[in-house]
């Protein structure tokens, strides 16, 4: 059933979003720390999990993989909801620390990601059927 | 007959969002095939697309939700809210490979800590070049360099727990927000220069750049794999900024400027 996977995936949302409050109040913090963060790893064990045990049907993936594949849309929307107009009139201060902060992170990424050894690779694409490449 | 439809369109907000959305990324696609033939992703010009009408409803409606503030494109405001945005990024975890995610993950914590402090000195330094020269407001200032996610939560609570005034409240958020915005739409042209190619270099990209809405929809544009890895490391960075901003952050530069 479709519906098993959407509902693990809400399972594992408000579970995380839980208890990255909980870590907020635990130190003092008055936000989320890593909730969404702690929800995604918490969908990756399980996942793994409930593979093992053959409790993942591809049927219970694609509940999952739908709202997978409705990020980009999503995000585009996000983007839609932006305060553009407000952060036009940050005026210099702002334009020019902004400009500057992102500038120096893309050169230390462009230092890190090209120090030490990267062994890392992305999983094979048979699982992602509902993400089909961008349609360049 | 339009009232009718406009009815229609109002009561289904969720609906009619998930048809503009979809008009607007076939839109992107045709752009990105016809005009860059193919070199900009259809994604990233969805994305300025978005951020265009944002500013375009921003200056007509004087609201602060972009396009949202038209009651007939409330929907967009519940698609592209904190709720679907966090649901999505969520069951991307599903493409993680927990062991590749395992082999950056020192590293994915280090590029965090450096994705805070780099930033909030770039940032405190601009603010007294600027005038900006007691430790509050360059520290207030600072943070909101350092993290700027779409709840904007850094720079107004270092704000107001080390007493800062609200107009530097405001620039702090919208360093912040103009940070987001870069990230959003500069990543995909920057890729090659920052190496941004496996899961270890999107981890290390979720924990410099910061920022949820900009790491998520930069990942988005250039390849949509990277973005679980990214946004993995990326949603632990409100956090730090706010546990580091008004403690150890502030008092450095309390520190250093007296």
């Amino acid at each position: 059933m479709i519906i098993y996977g959407t509902a693990l995936l809400a399972f594992c949302h408000l579970m995380g979003l839980f208890l990255g409050d909980l870590l907020g109040a635990l130190i003092g913090v008055k936000s989320n720390v890593g909730g969404v963060g702690i929800a995604m790893l918490m969908l990756i064990f399980l996942k793994i999990y409930l593979h093992k045990k053959g409790l993942m049907p591809n049927e219970t993936e694609a509940g999952v993989g739908f709202w997978g594949a409705m990020y980009i849309p999503v995000v585009v929307a996000m983007a839609a909801n932006q305060n553009v107009v407000a952060a036009l009139k940050g005026g210099p201060v702002a334009l020019l620390s902004a400009f500057a902060a992102a500038a120096a992170c893309a050169c230390v990424i462009a230092a890190l990601s090209r120090s030490g050894r990267d062994d890392t690779a992305f999983a094979p694409e048979h699982h992602l059927e509902f993400t089909e490449e961008e349609d360049i | 007959m339009l009232e009718m439809l406009n009815k229609i369109l109002i009561q289904n907000g969720l609906v009619t969002a998930f048809a503009c959305v979809g008009i607007a990324m076939w839109l992107a696609g045709v752009v990105s095939r016809k005009l860059t033939f193919g070199h900009v992703h259809g994604s990233a010009i969805a994305i300025m697309i978005g951020l265009g009408l944002a500013y375009f409803g921003g200056t007509v409606t004087g609201g602060t939700k972009g396009l949202a503030d038209f009651p007939l494109l409330a929907g967009i405001g519940l698609m592209g809210g904190a709720m679907f945005r966090d649901f999505a990024i969520v069951a991307t975890a599903f493409e993680v490979q927990a062991s590749e995610a395992r082999k950056a993950g020192m590293i994915g914590v280090l590029s965090l800590l450096l994705g805070t402090v780099i930033p909030f000195v770039i940032g405190a330094a601009i603010a007294r070049a600027f005038g900006y020269t007691d430790a509050v407001s360059m520290t207030t200032i600072g943070a909101g360099a350092g993290a700027g996610a779409v709840t904007y939560i850094v720079g107004p609570i270092t704000g107001a727990a080390i007493g800062a005034s609200s107009d530097v409240m405001a620039l702090s958020i919208a360093t912040g927000l103009i940070k987001a915005i870069i990230v959003m739409v500069g990543t995909p042209f920057a890729a090659r220069f920052m190496g941004l190619k496996t899961p270890r270099s999107a981890m290390i990209f979720g924990g410099l750049a910061g920022t949820v809405s900009g790491v998520s929809a930069g990942l988005a544009a250039t390849d949509r794999r990277l973005v679980p890895y990214g946004a993995l490391v990326a949603t632990f960075h409100t956090g730090i900024g706010c546990l580091l901003g008004p403690s150890v952050l502030f008092l450095a530069t309390r520190a250093l400027v007296g």
